[in-house]
């Protein structure tokens, strides 16, 4: 797939701005800070409904504008598909599927898919267990939609879990002051046995999404695992070899009940024989759920289910958090980003490729190769401060980007 | 904002189900510009909507007397309770003259985040309504969302010892619709909940 056509009003710095592109490589050149990424978190936020940059839509309405509205026209096998979004920050955001109004704005999503590349991917593999979650995630909705409400599911039944346990944690502890808490005191106090059969009653919520989420992200880790390996195998040849395995609350097998809880970076290889069934899966959840209960009621959160798990990242022996290089670890972003690039093809219809100032952070040999392995692609999109940040196996269309206007240079 | 009383009107009015600031502002200006007498009709149908009308002692729903309509009627099977979450839902289901048992408004459901516990529900009046043992079944027909379902799940467990049967409404497809285009998760569930084509 394609885009054909991409047009911004009120998008972050850009009040109004059109853009015809066509198939094959086009780069946004201009020095930093003068909207070259804005272009292409656009279209990232079209494909995915989110920011790879923010974490909530304000930042991306221009200063002063009451909303933003994005529209992206897209080429697959010929057919012409035209998605509007309108960012409402504060209220419910809109979309439209060929200027007919949708339900819902996930609606539009898998229409347009992205695979995204940023300086922001070091996270990946040097931040936070959120990160990597979101990474399987995002990348469960680009290859099935479904996903989203699925995600959506879960996070519900996570905050509605969680209230209960920190009124029945305040319970616990007799905390009072201020009438809603005196009132949620009351509704637990009214018998534990009440609060107990409420919170198996969530228990079994928790178990079914949570299994639904658990088992879709252990088949996606297990089809990234070679492709990730072989695409790092690809960028930095004469490196260790890199390691995939989805670390979890959950212990792999039946192991006895007195087993410690995992946790995210050193807990033991989980899943050596892999079990997806879903049903298997929300069984094992719900027995940890049982065996963690008082751990959760002393504390008041939820700490079982996939929201706590982790992808774990192995360079050699050694987990690549903390003990990768700069440029190993930049490598092994680019080798996650390149297998869901891998992945979202073989599914059918090219991703479009969007490398947001990459390049300046590889040395000639990675760059060279990376160049190699997107050109084929049927869209690539790059953003560059310099020209000479383009590699020559990429050269194509290029826009000049300064001070928020887009002009076509060649 | 605007002078006291027409800003306090407003801000009632905002109060409401679906009426945000623009469209309070809107209907306050309305009912400033409106017949007198329409206005008052209006504020009496307030006040005696919230004078007249109590809930049935015996199933909760909105009642001009101490039992509704339906409780009194002894035409309805007193075998089967239908569980819904609000009275709204009871309008619903009697408009498919499908149903012809009983029903229990819970006055919600199981939502933790709003503080709404099975305490804060009518649910220990459904159990007393089970206790004689007249009843065998009970079909629950809380809303198929999250919490609806947490509250069928509740009370499916809660009434398992009783031995009585339980059933949820089905969820799938809806009738007169294309097959295309309905969405993935009513799809999925309408393959789960699919039944024997009996010929």
């Amino acid at each position: 797939m394609h885009v054909a056509h991409l047009s911004l009003t009120d998008f972050r710095s850009y009040e109004a701005v059109e853009l015809g592109l066509e198939p094959g490589v086009t780069a946004f050149v201009g020095p930093n800070g003068q909207g070259k990424t804005n272009l292409v978190e656009a279209l990232g936020y079209a494909a995915t409904l989110s920011s790879h940059r923010v974490a909530n839509d304000a930042p991306l309405v221009r200063h002063g504008a009451g909303r933003a509205i994005v529209r992206v026209a897209v080429v697959r096998d010929d057919r012409r598909a035209l998605v509007e979004l309108e960012l409402n920050p504060g209220r419910a955001n809109r979309a439209r599927l060929n200027r007919s109004p949708v339900p819902r704005p996930r609606d539009v999503l898998g229409l347009l898919r992205t695979v995204l590349f940023a300086p922001e991917d070091l996270a990946l593999v040097k931040g936070d267990p959120s990160e990597r979650r979101r990474f399987l995630d995002d990348l469960l909705v680009a290859r099935a939609p479904r996903f989203a409400g699925v995600r959506a599911d879960y996070d519900r039944v996570l905050k509605q879990r969680g209230a209960l346990l920190r009124t029945a944690s305040a319970a616990r502890r007799g905390r009072g002051g201020g009438r809603r808490a005196e009132r949620e005191a009351g509704f637990a106090a009214a018998g534990a046995g009440d609060l107990l059969s409420t919170l198996e009653v969530w228990d079994a919520q928790l178990a079914r999404h949570g299994a639904e989420l658990l088992g879709a992200r252990l088949e996606l880790v297990e089809a990234l695992r070679p492709l990730t390996a072989r695409a790092y195998a690809t960028l930095a040849p004469a490196s260790d070899v890199v390691e995939l395995s989805y670390r979890g609350t959950l212990p792999a097998d039946d192991s006895p009940a007195d087993s410690p809880p995992a946790s995210s970076t050193d807990g033991p290889d989980l899943w050596k024989t892999l079990v997806t069934d879903r049903e298997v899966l929300a069984e094992r959840l719900r027995a940890r759920l049982l065996e963690m209960r008082d751990a959760e009621l002393e504390r008041g959160v939820t700490l079982v289910g996939p929201h706590r798990d982790d992808l774990f990242l192995g360079l050699g022996e050694l987990p690549a958090r903390g003990y990768a290089s700069h440029g190993e670890s930049w490598s092994f972003a680019l080798a996650l980003r390149l297998a869901a690039y891998d992945l979202l093809r073989a599914d059918g219809g090219d991703p479009v490729l969007i490398l947001d100032d990459v390049f300046a952070e590889l040395d000639t040999a990675r760059r060279r190769r990376l160049a190699e392995i997107v050109a084929p692609a049927e869209q690539v999109l790059i953003t560059a401060a310099v020209p000479e940040d383009v590699p020559a196996e990429l050269a194509g269309g290029r826009f000049d980007v300064a001070e928020g206007s887009v002009t076509r240079v060649g | 904002m605007y002078e006291g009383v027409v800003q306090n009107l407003i801000d009632e009015l905002g109060m409401l189900p679906g009426v945000g600031p623009k469209s309070a502002q809107r209907i306050a200006f309305h009912l400033l510009a409106a017949d007198p007498a329409d206005v008052n009709r209006l504020a009496h149908a307030l006040l005696e909507v919230k004078e007249k009308v109590r809930f049935c002692r015996v199933c909760g729903n909105v009642a001009a007397e101490e039992e509704c309509r339906i409780c009194r009627d002894a035409r309805r099977d007193e075998h089967v309770i239908c569980v819904v979450e609000e009275s709204k839902d009871v309008v619903a289901i009697e408009k498919t003259r499908e149903f012809r048992g009983r029903y229990h408004v819970l006055g919600g459901a199981i939502s933790p985040i709003e503080g709404v516990g099975p305490d804060d529900l009518r649910i220990r009046e459904l159990m007393t309504r089970l206790a004689d043992g007249q009843v065998t079944e009970l079909i629950l027909a809380t809303d198929p969302n999250l919490e609806g379902e947490a509250t069928a799940t509740y009370l499916a467990r809660l009434v398992k010892p009783m031995g009585l049967k339980v059933t949820r409404l089905a969820s799938g497809l809806p009738v007169g619709g294309d097959l295309e285009y309905a969405d993935e998760v009513t799809l999925g569930r309408a393959f789960e909940g699919r039944r024997l084509l009996d010929v």
